[in-house]
């Protein structure tokens, strides 16, 4: 199979993903959308990776799965915080801090 | 199917000069140890433990710097340039990331313990949290995530390869993102800054890992020479390298701050416990500069001409931006962060000039800079009313004339932003202009002196308010006596801004010596 069909789909996945975080309104849903993100960057290092027939980018997926673990700790913490204060998720509530 | 992966044959132990990553690690190790501190140590030692693991490491980092003065290799398997640009950064974050932790150190300021929560995990406004503000307690887990937070900034410029610099990026932001929602007083307002300080970083940072993707289609690996020499190996220009440049210079114009990317820095400046706030303006804008610079002079150096029009654009949009809407700020806090964007503007005036002399300026600017930033963000500290910290405008009135020594070293700071002869601004700012007019920049430097002189408006605004303008009769904010943390973190930072202006050969010889990356 052509590998340029995978880096297709990793560049729509990741356009799905901005679009989601700009559109988005609750804020776990806009997270999920960074993650997929990340995981379109995973998919289109592998495919790379099979292009040029070096292991570099099935290494570097695995670096980005660990960051992209650690990001979730920090980052579920940081809205879990924001829900118990405003008992919502939505990014659009928090708009205390403008101009 | 034909394409066949590469069978390792035989392991081949890396080789690692830990020498050369001694800064590093050692800021890293303390900040593992640091986290033993918090779970194995006593409450009432782990103060003491904390400040003592914090400010030996920064100073035995900035030893080891000193001491690898003159280096100029690429170590760890190809990962880290120890060069005269890294050292001169690494010695300018750790110069700076110790003043910061003067002013995190400070308990006697605020009536209630220190500058931040005692307990993030209790409810703002809560039982439990008025329980815990009443036992008086305290936390010091602040110490670990700003030693993480400075070990990533340390390796952040030095990386030489796209996968190293996005971890450090990683590393430092991730800590930072928790730093911001700590704050003790108005914590909805830190909530808030950390949740968009933490979307929107964790979104440029996608950005930055598809680039790399891209780059890494095109080039085969990541390596910053590497790409160098496919793209000077390739003939035509291919759509996966102007994809791949554009995206990754999202990521990390989003951590310079540069416009239109600046989005975040108002209000995660504002929402952010200030002494933290002076950490992360003065330390992260040297390593993203730092990691920048590395990216476009190393691994983009032999297509600067496709680049360096839209850096153009970028650097004088930022000025512009900055400026513009600084002039119409009322919190002092919000105006200090959008002037942090014009001069993040300044700065890359001197990374457009793209020429050693453009690269010298800038590590000067960003020391000045720096300097100047956490000395004025600990001033901040010490204007207080009932509620905390007094930051409108119209509270400032007439500061200078019940207290003339913090007004005075306000001004100073002021001074220095603002670029005027004698300070340390003017001295970063001559040097960024003169390279940018030596790299053929003019348009750029023209937009930049008009820039500075519009800016130095709203500085002097806020010198003519300290000291000409007659108090509200209500009284006012008053100004707090600090303990000798905060005194030594502000007499320093005055103290570098009038040496840095007064003989800038001094810091002039130092970068003229740094020399350029190392390939």
């Amino acid at each position: 199979m052509n590998p340029s069909n995978y880096l297709y789909l990793s560049a729509v996945l990741f356009a799905i993903g901005a679009l989601g975080v700009l559109v988005r309104r609750n804020a776990i849903v806009v997270f999920m959308c960074v993650e997929l993100m990340l995981n379109a960057c995973n998919l289109a290092f592998v495919s790379f990776s099979r292009v040029h027939g070096n292991l570099d980018g099935q290494v570097i997926a695995f670096f980005v799965m660990v960051v992209a673990a650690s990001e979730v700790v920090v980052g579920l913490a940081i809205i879990m915080t924001i829900f118990r204060t405003r008992r919502s998720a939505s990014v659009d509530e928090a708009n205390l801090l403008k101009y | 199917m034909s394409a066949t992966l590469a069978v390792v044959g035989s392991f081949e132990i890396p080789t690692i000069e830990y020498a050369a990553l001694a800064p590093i690690m050692i800021v890293m190790g303390a900040a593992v140890l640091a986290v033993l501190v918090e779970a194995f140590v006593p409450q009432r030692f782990r103060r003491v433990t904390q400040l003592v693991i914090t400010f030996a490491s920064l100073v035995g980092a900035f030893a080891m710097v000193v001491k690898a003065g003159g280096t100029s290799q690429i170590v760890a398997m190809g990962s880290v340039a120890i060069d005269g640009p890294t050292l001169f950064m690494q010695g300018s974050i750790l110069v700076l990331a110790a003043l910061a932790a003067l002013v995190m150190a400070e308990r006697q300021v605020d009536p209630s313990g220190d500058s931040f929560a005692p307990r993030a995990s209790a409810l703002p406004g809560s039982a439990d949290e008025q329980a815990f503000t009443r036992l008086g307690w305290l936390q010091t887990e602040i110490w670990p995530l700003f030693l993480f937070c400075v070990g990533g900034m340390l390796l952040f410029p030095a990386s030489t390869d796209l996968l190293t610099m996005f971890v450090a990026l990683e590393v430092l932001s991730l800590p930072l993102y928790v730093m911001v929602g700590l704050a003790r007083r108005r914590r909805l307002l830190s909530q808030e800054a950390a949740l968009k300080y933490f979307v929107l970083g964790a979104f440029s940072s996608a950005f930055f890992l598809y680039g790399t993707a891209l780059l890494y289609g095109f080039a085969g690996t990541v390596s910053l020479t590497g790409i160098a020499n496919a793209l000077s190996a390739s003939a035509a220009d291919s759509g996966l390298v102007v994809t791949g440049v554009a995206l990754l210079a999202v990521g990390l114009l989003f951590k310079v701050g540069a416009a239109p990317f600046h989005q975040w820095t108002p209000d995660v400046y504002q929402g952010s416990p200030t002494s933290v706030t002076g950490f992360m303006a003065a330390c992260t804008k040297v390593a993203a500069f730092g990691a920048l610079m590395r990216v476009l002079y190393v691994a983009l150096g032999g297509i600067s001409w496709d680049w360096r029009p839209v850096m153009y654009v970028i650097s004088a949009l930022t000025m512009i931006v900055g400026t513009l809407f600084a002039l119409t700020q009322t919190d002092i806090k919000r105006m200090l962060a959008y002037s942090s964007v014009a001069q993040a503007g300044f700065m890359l005036v001197g990374v457009v000039a793209t020429s050693a002399a453009g690269l010298q300026g800038t590590m000067v600017y960003l020391l000045a800079y720096g300097i100047a930033t956490v000395g004025a963000f600990a001033i901040l500290t010490l204007v207080r009313d009932s509620t905390g910290e007094a930051s409108h405008l119209s509270q400032w009135a007439g500061l200078g004339r019940r207290s003339p020594w913090v007004a005075s070293a306000f001004a100073l700071f002021l001074l220095a932003f603002a670029g005027i002869p004698l300070t340390s601004g003017f001295t970063g700012k001559f040097a960024v202009f003169t390279a940018g007019v030596a790299g053929g920049a003019t348009s750029v430097v023209v937009i930049g002196v008009v820039a500075s002189a519009v800016a130095a408006f709203f500085y002097v605004r806020v010198i003519v308010l300290m000291f000409f303008t007659e108090p509200s009769a209500e009284g006012g904010p008053s100004v707090v006596v600090p303990s000798a943390f905060t005194k030594s973190a502000i007499t320093i930072s005055v103290a570098l801004t009038l040496v840095i202006g007064v003989l800038p050969q001094l810091v002039l010889n130092l970068v003229g010596q740094a020399g350029v990356f190392v390939r």
